[in-house]
């Protein structure tokens, strides 16, 4: 009798104790179906993240320490910065996929001058965004609500350039397949200025692989990516005029501006040094097929092949 | 009479062929339509509204339509020639979307009624024709009265079977092998291949459609 009163505690206790530590963990503070996706607001002790269909094991989130919102909390958004490490002063910005509008943020207290134009395509994703993250909007900072790929389409009927553009809008679970083609990277390439500069957060270990890396390169030539073992993220640095090759090894030796930019990004959390060592060209080491093929408005498969992941 | 049973099983066979392959081809097509309009006017939700509005309202006017068509003067050889035209309408998407959706494009700033027109364009005629070969087909296989609902019945699984197939095997395994271009074409040559087979095969027994007739005077 003793025996099972202990062991009965001692169920209850477990239960509790999974409880309470779970609710510790991660606490839903929002939830919503949007037309495209399930939009989770999670908190988890000092970190706010936003999740797109949370059971998905890749599933791909924008983070922020509420402590402490100008750090940036996650990889690949520091790898995605490694592009201030060949140009340091881009003026006008676009960023396709907003996620919790992070990256805007971040980028306007780096470069107070600079214009950013965010395109998201779900209403919802920018209203969580405003309500959540702190998504900063004003004279510089513009939001449309669209189709990256109309919107690229507009502007460049309109003749705008673009410095850098960050290409952001795969969440992991579902691929717009039509932002993957060689066609959309040739109509973006049209919007870089002279020096102007593409990333995209893209897949690193799936069939889609050699698939859009073939695609990158029939377009730009040979790119820079920036990869770590922390996480599977590659992020495809591409340049509108070609790589030259020593370039970011220029820049590296540019003293003061160089050690005033680094400085300032380690103040949001990102070391520069270990940025430069992320950092590898495809001239030197080209890690697929040459005979990969392309993605094209005509052929697109890209979400059957990142089912297959090797 | 035995003899003539079974070449009448053989013509309907072919017939529910026919239905079965232009139920896959709509589908086929319209699942299709989703990836041609997406480089000129995104993938966003209006998109599929554009489309499965057209496809929904051509097809309601094509069985207008062929119903209509089917009661004057109903042959295998007009039935193959309504294959052979839709064959040939789908072309266009193929070769001449590029340029169409450039146009519209330019001439309308909101995607949705981009997309609508576009749509309506490129797919409203080629469907309409698709959409008139089922009550044409319950039309040549229907010969009494007493068993035109289980025709009709027959002929919507089949037709509607093959809607189903053309819808997951273009998007589970065609898009993975072939061009998007590459499968219109296809599609469109099937058509025309299966209405010229048609209108041969009328042609070479003349004796279908009269035994239909006497069929018909029999059981009235």
């Amino acid at each position: 009798m003793p025996n099972s009163i202990t062991k009965l505690s001692l169920c209850l206790y477990v239960f509790m104790a999974v409880f309470i530590s779970n609710n510790a963990m991660a606490k839903v503070i929002h939830s919503e179906r949007s037309l495209y996706s399930n939009i989770l607001v999670e908190d988890k002790g000092d970190l706010r993240c936003l999740k797109f269909n949370v059971k998905s094991r890749n599933t791909r989130q924008t983070c922020l320490f509420k402590s402490q919102p100008k750090q940036l909390a996650f990889n690949y958004t520091k790898q995605l910065l490694s592009s201030l490490l060949v140009n340091p002063e881009p003026k006008r910005i676009l960023i396709i996929g907003l996620g919790g509008g992070t990256m805007s943020n971040t980028l306007h207290q780096l470069l107070p001058d600079s214009q950013i134009d965010n395109v998201e395509i779900d209403q919802s994703v920018i209203k969580v965004a405003r309500q959540y993250f702190g998504f900063l909007e004003n004279e510089q900072i513009k939001t449309y609500s669209q189709d990256g790929r109309v919107f690229v389409k507009r502007a460049l009927l309109k003749k705008q350039e673009y410095d850098w553009i960050i290409l952001d809008a795969f969440n992991g679970d579902y691929i717009p397949e039509h932002l993957m083609t060689k066609e959309f990277l040739e109509e973006l390439k049209g919007l870089l200025s002279q020096e102007g500069i593409l990333t995209a957060n893209t897949f690193s270990s799936s069939k889609l692989y050699p698939y859009e890396s073939a695609t990158y390169k029939a377009v730009f030539g040979d790119f820079y990516q920036v990869t770590n073992q922390d996480n599977n993220n590659r992020i495809i640095l591409a340049r509108n005029n070609g790589l030259e090759l020593a370039s970011i090894k220029v820049q590296a030796k540019q003293n003061e501006d160089f050690e005033k930019l680094a400085a300032e990004l380690l103040a949001i959390g990102v070391d520069v040094k270990q940025l430069y060592k992320d950092v590898k060209s495809t001239a030197i080491n080209q890690d697929w097929p040459n005979d990969s093929p392309i993605l094209t408005d005509q052929f697109s498969p890209a979400n059957l092949l990142n089912i297959d992941t090797d | 009479m035995q003899a003539a049973n079974k070449s009448i099983n053989y013509q309907n066979l072919f017939i529910y062929l026919l239905a079965f392959t232009s139920g896959f081809s709509i589908m086929c097509v319209e699942l299709l339509a989703g990836r041609i309009l997406a480089p000129f006017f995104g993938s966003s939700v209006h998109i599929w509204g554009s489309i499965i509005t057209v496809f929904m309202l051509s097809l309601s006017f094509g069985y207008l339509l062929g119903g209509k068509f089917s009661t004057q003067s109903a042959s295998l050889t007009r039935y193959g020639a309504i294959f052979i035209i839709a064959g040939i309408t789908l072309l266009p998407i193929a070769t001449s979307s590029t340029w169409l959706m450039e146009g519209i494009f330019l001439a309308i700033e909101d995607s949705r009624y981009g997309s609508l027109l576009a749509s309506t364009l490129l797919f409203f005629i080629p469907t309409v024709i698709l959409g008139m070969l089922s009550p044409y087909s319950v039309r040549l296989l229907v010969k009494n009265s007493n068993e035109s609902g289980q025709v009709a019945g027959r002929l919507y699984f089949v037709a509607t079977l093959g809607s189903a197939l053309g819808t997951i095997i273009t998007s589970f395994y065609l898009v993975l092998w072939f061009d998007i271009n590459t499968i219109v074409i296809t599609v469109s040559l099937v058509l025309s291949l299966l209405g010229i087979t048609t209108i041969l095969l009328a042609n070479s027994h003349p004796n279908f459609h009269k035994s239909n007739v006497q069929r018909d005077i029999r059981h009235a």
